[in-house]
């Protein structure tokens, strides 16, 4: 295995383009790791990205929104002065992932590159219109987080392309998010469903939806009609039933240890009405 | 396979080591520098008896290379005590034989200390959320838990 610092992402770039074999990129290193003592994945080329310029800045967009650098960790991201009060939902998502020792080292982009349909930050993330910055040997380009899973463990980055950014849109008035998830247990465990929300209000009617759910399809799935099913409501029995049964139709899940088809689809509908109201009450309450 | 050349601190002293890139910075504490109180129980970042700090921030040293020290400050439990005088926490985990096998108690002491740091009053469950990263198969928890808290109330009283 070869190991690389590059101090540039062209650099990093112009040495994943080279490289024959497998190629990983090291930031938290919470999944690499794992996978390389676990004889699951033996990178040939490592790039380890973290002495690179600005992959530790949070930094605000100037349309408002946030820059967040490719080896922030989650509990930087936690400890933020204005992150968790303005997208709570995408920071709670991010804080579910593993131990206090985990969000010392664990980023986001990690989380969205390891490609697991039960990865928590993603369905937060997606529901909250994020993208991230790719660049590979053509220049750089903004792709919408939810076109980065293909399938699970499969992204759709190429070869020599690597992301260098996440971005989140500007909060604005009336907004408001939220992310839960089932495990077995209270903590530390495998998302069994996993639910985002994000909406916009003007005072009680509801002008902007999306959710997306994790755990229970390949990857994780942005729920398209939900949207259609809430704004214009405020968030009646009548939109929250139809957004759960949206949730519920989008489910493709799997039958495992952890929770049977018929559990996993039945928990979507629940998650859909209980994230929905959290994000409704946010959202009010930031006009 | 080429080792490389690591600068880092380990507990305020600069420490040069070797090693090829493969290996954790676990394994070199242990097997190179003879640093062997951070513990293997699992290698996979699910127990915590790894636990070190890197400039400040608690980390399972398993899930790191041995190679991303360079550069960064280290802490062990070896780094706990001044000398022969053991840090309060260590004392209290003596007093409220808050250990039985030991294999989990230098990570919860690392990780405990660098609670302890940060929030000098922690609630119940704050202490056990921050150290449910920690497994500890032989006390059930509960020893642990109050040594803690009567360690963080003692050093705010001597403070
Ligand atoms: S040995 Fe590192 S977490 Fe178990
Ligand atoms: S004392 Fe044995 S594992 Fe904790």
């Amino acid at each position: 295995m070869n190991y690389y610092k590059p101090a540039t992402f062209d650099e990093a770039i112009a040495i994943a383009s080279g490289a024959e074999g497998i190629t990983r990129i090291l930031a938290g290193g919470t999944d690499v790791l794992v996978q390389m003592r676990s004889d699951i994945v033996t990178p040939d080329t490592l790039i380890d990205i973290k002495a690179i310029d600005g992959v530790k800045d949070i930094t605000r967009a100037e349309d408002g929104g946030w820059t967040i650098g490719v080896a922030v960790c989650g509990a930087e991201i936690s400890e933020h002065p204005d992150l968790p009060r303005e997208w709570p939902g995408v920071v709670e998502a991010i804080g579910l992932i593993g131990s206090t020792q985990v969000q010392g080292r664990a980023t986001p982009v990690g989380n969205l590159c390891n490609a697991s349909p039960a990865a928590d930050s993603v369905p937060a993330l997606v529901a909250a219109g994020a993208e991230v910055t790719v660049q590979g040997p053509n220049g750089p380009r903004r792709v919408a987080v939810e076109d980065i899973p293909t399938g699970p463990g499969r992204t759709s980055l190429q070869k020599g392309e690597i992301i260098t950014a996440l971005h989140l849109p500007p909060r604005g008035k009336g907004g408001g998010d939220a992310y839960q998830r089932f495990i077995p247990r209270t903590e530390m465990d495998i998302a069994v469903v996993g639910c985002g929300v994000n909406l916009r209000v003007s005072g009680q009617v509801i002008t902007e939806a999306r959710m997306a759910l994790g755990a229970v399809a390949p990857t994780v799935e942005r729920v398209r009609g939900a949207a259609d099913a809430l704004v214009g409501t405020k968030l009646e029995d009548s939109a929250l039933d139809a957004l759960a049964d949206l949730a519920q139709a989008a489910c493709n899940p799997i039958d495992d240890k952890r929770g049977t088809v018929k559990f996993r689809t039945h928990l979507a509908g629940v998650y859909a009405r209980r994230v929905a109201k959290i994000a409704y009450e946010r959202a009010r309450a930031a006009q | 396979m080429k080792k490389i050349h690591v600068t880092t601190k380990i507990n305020g002293d600069t420490v040069e080591f070797l090693c090829d890139p493969r290996e954790t910075l676990l394994d070199v504490l242990r097997d190179r520098l003879g640093l062997t109180g951070a513990k293997e129980g699992c290698g996979t970042g699910d127990c915590g008896a790894c636990s070190v700090t890197v400039d400040g921030r608690l980390t399972c040293s398993c899930l790191m290379l041995g190679v991303e020290a360079e550069g960064h400050e280290i802490g062990t439990v070896e780094g706990i005590a001044d000398g022969e005088e053991l840090h309060p926490l260590q004392k209290k985990f003596i007093e409220y034989a808050a250990l039985q096998c030991g294999i989990c108690t230098p990570g919860i002491l690392v990780a405990a200390k660098n609670l302890l740091e940060r929030n000098p009053d922690p609630t119940e469950e704050e202490v056990r959320y921050w150290l449910a990263g920690n497994l500890c198969r032989c006390t059930g928890y509960d020893k642990i838990i109050r040594a803690v808290l009567d360690t963080a109330a003692e050093m705010r009283e001597a403070s």
